[in-house]
C-alpha cells in the first residue's frame, strides 16, 4: 500500500482518528505522519511516557496511532488519553474502566498478574470471609441437588453467620 | 539532623543508607493526580486523625508543605526525607516525620500515603519492619484501596501489588573506576532491579554514589523482594571490596595520590560547585574507608554530604544564596569540616 498522502513511499502507519463519533482512517508514510498536523508526535521522553507507550505496542501492528482517547472512567473523569500522557490512574475505578488494556500492560511491566504478600487486616479480613462464603454457596447448591437437606441447612446458617459477620465488619470499617 | 546522617550501620564502608518505601491509597478519595485541593487537605486531616488515634500521636509531626518555608522544603529533599516531586507539588502536599525522622510519611504524593523508612548502613530487614508497622497502625483507622486480585492500588501501575520499593544509597567508587559499573548496571536491569542517581527517578549519579531498588512489585512478597535486593547487594559489595583492594595493591601509591589530591583541593579550595565537592567527597570518603587516610581528622561524611547542597547552605546562613556565594560558602564548610578543629553550629 502506498501513502495516502505523498503518494510515492509505501504506507507504515495506521492511523484511526475518532471525533465525534466520526472515525477516520488513514494510511501515510512515517514521514507524512510526522508532519501531520493532527498527530501530535510526542518528543519529551518520561518514564510515564515510556510506560504508556507500552500500551500502543501491546496493539498488533508495529506503528499504530491510537485515537481512542475519549474512554472515560465514569467516578473520576480521567480519560484513556489523559492517562496515556500522564502515566497515572485518576482513581481505584480507573483500574476497571480502563481493564482491558491495563491488564495486559501490567503483566507485560510487572511480569505476573496477581498480588503475593500482605495482605491488609481489615480489607483482607472481608476478602477472606468473601471467598468462605463462595465457597459454603457452592456447597450449598451441590447438597440441594443430591436432595442432602440437612446438610444444606447447616451450610445455610453457615452462610448467615458469615454474611453477618461481614455486615458487622462493614459498620466497623465505617 | 536525621539518623541515616547523623548515626553509622553495618557496612558503613559502602552502604550509606537503607531505605522501604511503601505506597497506599485511602478507598474513598481520588488518586492525588485527580485531586482537589480541598480533597487532598481531606486526605492529610484522616491521616492525622489516624496517627492521632493510635499510638504514635506523639512520636509524629504533620506539616502542611504549602505553609513550610520553600527553602525548609528543600532542605527536607536534601535530607532524603521527601521527594523532589512532592516538594514541587507542595500545594497538595504534606508530610509527617518522627522524632530521630529515620520515618517520613509523604501525603499526596504519587499515591496519598508513602511511609518511607530509613536507615544508616545496611539494615533492609529492620527498616521492613518499621514500615509495616507504620502500615498496621495506620490501617487500623483508615481504609486502604486493596484488591484482591491487583493487591495494594497505586497510582502507577508500575507500584501495584505490594507497593513496596526496596533501595540502598551505595558508595562504588572503586567499580567505576574499575570499570565495572556498566556491567553491574546491565546485571542489575536484568534481574528487575533498577539503578539510579541518589535523588531516585530521572536524577543523575554523583559522585560514585548510586540507589540500587527493585523494579516489580506484584506477585511476589514483600520478603522476597527485600530478599532478592539483599543477595544482590550484598554482592556488589563483596565486589566493591574485591575492587578496592585489587586497586590498593596494583595501584596503591596512584590511589593514594587521587586521594590526598582530592583531600588537598577540598581541604584549601576557597570556591566549590556541588559537583566538583561530591566528586572529591567520593575520593575523601574512599580514603577514609580503606585506611589511607587515617591521621586526618574528619567530621561525619554524610553530614558533609547534606550539609554542603545549595538549600542547606541556605538555611545554615539564614538567607538566600547567589550560586556564587554558597560555591564559597560550600569551600568554606568543607574546610572547617576536613580540618582539626570542630566548630559547634
Amino acid at each position: 500500500m502506498v501513502c495516502e498522502k505523498c503518494n510515492k513511499r509505501p504506507a507504515t502507519v495506521h492511523v484511526t482518528k475518532i471525533l465525534n463519533d466520526k472515525k477516520t482512517e488513514l494510511y501515510l508514510c512515517e514521514q507524512c505522519a510526522k508532519q501531520s498536523e493532527q498527530i501530535p508526535f510526542e518528543t519529551s521522553f518520561s518514564i510515564n511516557n515510556f510506560l504508556t507507550g507500552i500500551l500502543d505496542s501491546i496493539q498488533d501492528s508495529a506503528i499504530k496511532v491510537d485515537y481512542i482517547k475519549t474512554t472515560k472512567c465514569d467516578h473520576c473523569g480521567m480519560t484513556y488519553g489523559k492517562f496515556k500522557q500522564l502515566g497515572r490512574l485518576g482513581c481505584v475505578q480507573c483500574y476497571h474502566a480502563f481493564e482491558e488494556k491495563l491488564t495486559t500492560l501490567i503483566k507485560r511491566i510487572q511480569g505476573n498478574e496477581s498480588h503475593i504478600g500482605k495482605i491488609p487486616k481489615r480489607a483482607g479480613g472481608s476478602i477472606r470471609i468473601r471467598n468462605e462464603i463462595k465457597e459454603l454457596k457452592s456447597r450449598l447448591d451441590k447438597a440441594i441437588k443430591t436432595e442432602a437437606f440437612e446438610e444444606a441447612v447447616v451450610l445455610r446458617d453457615k452462610i448467615r453467620e458469615r454474611e453477618n459477620q461481614l455486615n458487622g465488619n462493614n459498620e466497623e470499617v465505617m | 539532623m536525621a539518623k541515616w546522617i547523623e548515626q553509622c550501620g553495618p557496612d558503613k564502608d559502602i552502604i550509606i543508607s537503607s531505605r522501604i518505601r511503601v505506597a497506599r491509597n485511602l478507598d474513598e478519595f481520588p488518586f492525588p493526580v485527580a485531586l482537589t485541593k480541598a480533597k487532598s487537605k481531606a486526605v492529610f486531616e484522616s491521616v492525622t486523625n489516624a496517627i492521632n488515634e493510635s499510638v504514635l500521636t506523639h512520636d509524629f509531626e504533620g506539616v502542611l508543605l504549602q505553609e513550610v518555608d520553600p527553602l525548609e522544603r528543600q532542605v527536607l529533599v536534601e535530607k532524603h526525607l521527601i521527594s523532589p516531586n512532592l516538594a514541587q507539588n507542595y500545594e497538595k502536599g504534606a508530610a509527617f516525620l518522627n522524632k530521630d525522622e529515620s520515618i517520613s510519611i509523604m501525603i499526596n504524593e504519587e499515591d496519598h500515603i508513602r511511609i518511607q523508612c530509613l536507615l544508616p548502613g545496611f539494615q533492609l530487614d529492620e527498616a521492613w519492619d518499621m514500615a509495616e508497622k507504620m502500615d498496621d497502625i495506620l490501617e487500623e483507622h483508615v481504609k486502604y484501596a486493596f484488591d484482591e486480585k491487583l493487591g495494594y492500588l497505586t497510582s502507577c501501575p508500575t507500584n501495584i501489588g505490594t507497593g513496596i520499593r526496596a533501595s540502598v544509597m551505595i558508595h562504588l567508587p572503586a567499580l567505576t573506576m574499575t570499570g565495572y559499573m556498566n556491567r553491574i548496571l546491565q546485571a542489575a536491569s536484568q534481574i528487575g532491579l533498577a539503578v539510579r542517581g541518589i535523588y531516585g527517578e530521572g536524577t543523575e549519579f554523583i559522585g560514585n554514589v548510586f540507589q540500587i531498588s527493585n523494579q516489580l512489585t506484584l506477585g511476589r512478597s514483600e520478603k522476597d523482594i527485600i530478599g532478592n535486593l539483599k543477595d544482590v547487594t550484598r554482592q556488589i559489595i563483596q565486589k566493591e571490596r574485591d575492587a578496592r583492594s585489587t586497586l590498593l595493591s596494583n595501584n596503591g601509591v596512584q590511589l593514594e595520590d587521587k586521594i590526598y589530591r582530592s583531600f588537598g583541593i577540598l581541604s584549601h579550595a576557597r570556591i566549590l560547585t556541588s559537583q566538583e565537592c561530591m566528586k572529591l567527597l567520593s575520593d575523601v570518603r574512599l580514603g577514609i574507608d580503606t585506611g589511607i587516610l587515617k591521621d586526618i581528622y574528619v567530621d561525619n561524611m554524610n553530614e558533609i554530604m547534606v550539609m554542603m547542597q545549595p538549600a542547606y547552605l541556605q538555611k545554615i546562613a539564614r538567607k538566600s544564596l547567589s550560586s556564587q556565594e554558597r560555591d564559597i560558602r560550600r569551600a568554606s564548610l568543607v574546610r572547617e569540616k576536613l580540618g582539626n578543629k570542630k566548630e559547634d553550629e
